[in-house]
């Protein structure tokens, strides 16, 4: 049974498979079911064909002349927004979704947080006719009313999670309770690289597509890899997305940009890396806001996407490992970011892209002209402009 | 009692458990949380659990995302955090019980991992007999669990619906005291019937190991407990004394009674 190796399993130290018992069989089920998927060509050629007749990839990358002028250095901007459902988060269910009626679930849950992954769920159950209930937390629901729309209108049910924080930590620990009532039909595609073993890797699998094509479009485009990519983490699966094919170009500056949402010094973030300590929380090891006795502390932070107090393992291993560094930009220079992209380059970011994009704006002394900057636009903010206009009604 | 069986067997476990069986009877293992309803009547209950017929009491340290837990004892964990419970202020009220019955830490593994490498030492040090912890299934973390295994409690580990019977084996290998079977697919909390498919799994595990094998999720009521008695080493009840204690700890104590009476037909 203990075929699984511990390096298949983690990163690092990292990662790992911290579930109830009754979850680490369909686990085990679950890591070989991908791994013979993603070695059979058939399943690889319908994939990348629904890639792109169905979600529109490759996605552009777009030159960003205004931007570029302000900091002093070429920005290329890897278009996750232009993708069906408007954000990355629909590589991975497209994928997960394959996934599962290869295994003959029939049944699907997710969790979601502002709604943008349940979204991507919704829409290709509805696409490949699976069963989908999505758990959302109550608070997130009320602040989201659309995108719960949204899912109800493809087919999907939303079940309103009342326990915790009732934000997007509680609507992940429900759904894996439905998991482990209803494991012998149900999948769970988890929307981000956390959660036990095989997920953070399937994911990132999942969504290295970013990567794959910024690095071939950079190459093309520019001429040269990027000297630094720059992408916004929540649990962080655009970063991965982005970063896993530039990882073996040690030349390549990684930067993931966290939520600091009031500021680090205070108790209202989501900076995990930043000022978290690892600890385990739904199924992994890694960086976590939690206290003393262990006990997981809320994230805060402007961006619903960006809200959870873990991180995807793999972004622990790679700040240990010194791989990639990690900052912070809080809620208010995000908005600062959310205005700047819109207004230099036409393209509304989202709230949590808008993070990435303040953190390049704000640190304009470190570019240079022969540096290329690659900026993941995770995904579009039309979600956020009804928040974003209460925010800054004083501020036209 | 606790230094007592300290000089008698390093495992008060399979001397309760030859007790039991020397006597026909079964074991009634009950849940409670740790500081729920509140600090005072936490220790109230663990008397009361105790004197009303308990073999063994499991003691649930309360964690903010407790997964593998179904709404009552979800509700009952954030009761206690919203009073201050820790890991050391659970240890404190088992010190503080000296109950002449074995107590099982009930745990996830984050707080445990935060109480310091040191923490079952304290634990044994306050009168805790076991460790069982609730998302750190076999092989998971070899390490780690080796560490908890060597320490001074007794490792109780699970074993699921799920879990195949080769499996089964090495979870046996690797745990001490009891195995906990959980009795169906889900999270805790009382259901109507007991799975169709239990005394199969109890059977299949029976062949796979010899330490006692206890029952729990799902179990609420006296006639329920006395049907797992008859295939199981013991019984599990959580979420239904946890809901009773809601309301009193003496209602609680009503109901461990009436198990008892259950269990022993």
């Amino acid at each position: 049974m203990m075929t699984t190796s511990v390096m298949h399993d983690r990163f690092g130290a990292f990662g790992g498979r911290y579930v109830p018992e009754t979850l680490v069989p369909a686990l085990e089920a679950l890591d070989r079911a991908f791994d013979e998927a993603m070695r059979d060509p058939a399943f690889t050629a319908e994939l990348e064909s629904l890639l792109a007749t169905y979600v529109g990839r490759p996605s552009p990358l777009s030159s960003a002349p205004r931007f570029s002028e302000l900091i002093g250095a070429p920005v290329y901007l890897k278009r996750e927004d232009l993708n069906h459902t408007g954000a990355h988060k629909i590589n991975n269910t497209v994928g997960q979704a394959l996934l599962a009626r290869r295994m003959g679930k029939r049944r699907i849950i997710a969790e979601t947080g502002a709604g943008q992954h349940g979204v991507a769920t919704a829409t290709v159950c509805a696409r490949f006719g699976l069963q989908c209930v999505v758990y959302m937390g109550e608070e997130d629901m009320r602040r989201q009313a659309l995108n719960v729309f949204r899912m109800r209108l493809m087919g999907a049910e939303v079940r309103a999670v009342t326990s915790g924080t009732r934000t997007l930590k509680d609507a992940t620990s429900e759904a894996i309770r439905d998991w482990v009532t209803n494991v012998t039909d149900s999948h769970y595609i988890i929307g981000s690289v956390v959660g036990p073993a095989p997920y953070p890797r399937m994911v990132r699998d999942f969504q290295s597509v970013i990567g794959r094509e910024a690095r071939a479009q950079m190459l093309e485009t520019a001429g040269r890899l990027p000297a630094t990519v720059v992408a916004c983490v929540g649990g962080g699966s655009n970063a991965m997305g982005i970063f896993h094919p530039f990882v073996d170009d040690t030349e390549v500056e990684l930067i993931g940009v966290e939520a600091a949402g009031e500021g680090l010094d205070t108790e209202r973030h989501a900076a995990s890396l930043s000022r978290g300590r690892p600890g385990v929380l739904h199924g992994t090891l890694s960086y976590l806001l939690q206290d003393a006795a262990g006990q997981v502390h809320p994230a805060h932070s402007v961006s619903a996407g960006l809200d959870y107090p873990g991180v995807g393992p793999e972004h622990s291993y790679l700040k240990d490992s010194g791989r990639a560094t990690y900052v912070a930009v809080t809620d208010a220079e995000a908005l600062d970011g959310f205005r700047l992209l819109s207004q230099l380059e036409g393209i509304i970011p989202a709230l949590e892209t808008a993070h990435a994009v303040a953190w390049v704006a704000g640190n304009r002394g470190r570019w240079r002209a022969d540096a290329p900057v690659l900026l993941c636009v995770s995904g579009r903010g039309d979600k956020d402009v009804m928040q974003v206009s209460e925010l800054l009604a004083d501020q036209p | 009692m606790a230094s007592e069986s300290a000089t008698i067997s390093s495992d008060p476990f399979a001397r309760r458990f030859a007790a039991l069986r020397a006597r026909g009877r079964k074991a009634l293992v009950v849940y409670v949380t740790a500081g729920h309803p509140d600090r005072e009547r936490s220790l109230a209950l663990l008397h009361a659990v105790a004197a009303s017929g308990a073999d063994v009491v499991e003691l649930g340290i309360p964690f903010s995302d407790p997964l593998a837990d179904g709404p009552v004892i979800q509700a009952s964990s954030q009761r206690a955090l919203e009073g201050g419970m820790t890991f050391d202020g659970a240890l404190e009220l088992i010190a503080r019980a000296s109950l002449d019955v074995p107590v099982v830490l009930f745990t996830y593994l984050n707080p445990l991992l935060a109480a310091g490498r040191d923490a079952l030492d304290r634990a044994a040090q306050a009168g805790a007999h076991g460790l069982l912890v609730t998302d750190l299934p076999v092989g998971a973390d070899p390490a780690l669990e080796a560490r908890l295994g060597a320490g001074p409690l007794a490792f109780v580990r699970l074993v699921a619906p799920t879990t195949p019977a080769p499996r089964m084996a090495e979870i046996a290998r690797h745990g001490s005291g009891f195995v906990y079977l959980i009795s169906r697919l889900g999270v805790t909390g009382e259901r109507n019937d007991i799975a169709a498919e239990l005394p199969e799994t109890v059977a299949r595990l029976r062949a796979a190991t010899t330490l006692p094998i206890c029952v729990g999720f799902g179990i609420s009521r006296p006639d329920q407990a006395a049907a797992v008695g008859r295939i199981a080493d013991g019984i599990v009840v959580g979420s239904a004394v946890v809901r009773a204690a809601d309301e009193s700890v003496e209602r609680a104590a009503a109901l461990v009674a009436s198990l008892r009476a259950g269990l022993d037909g």
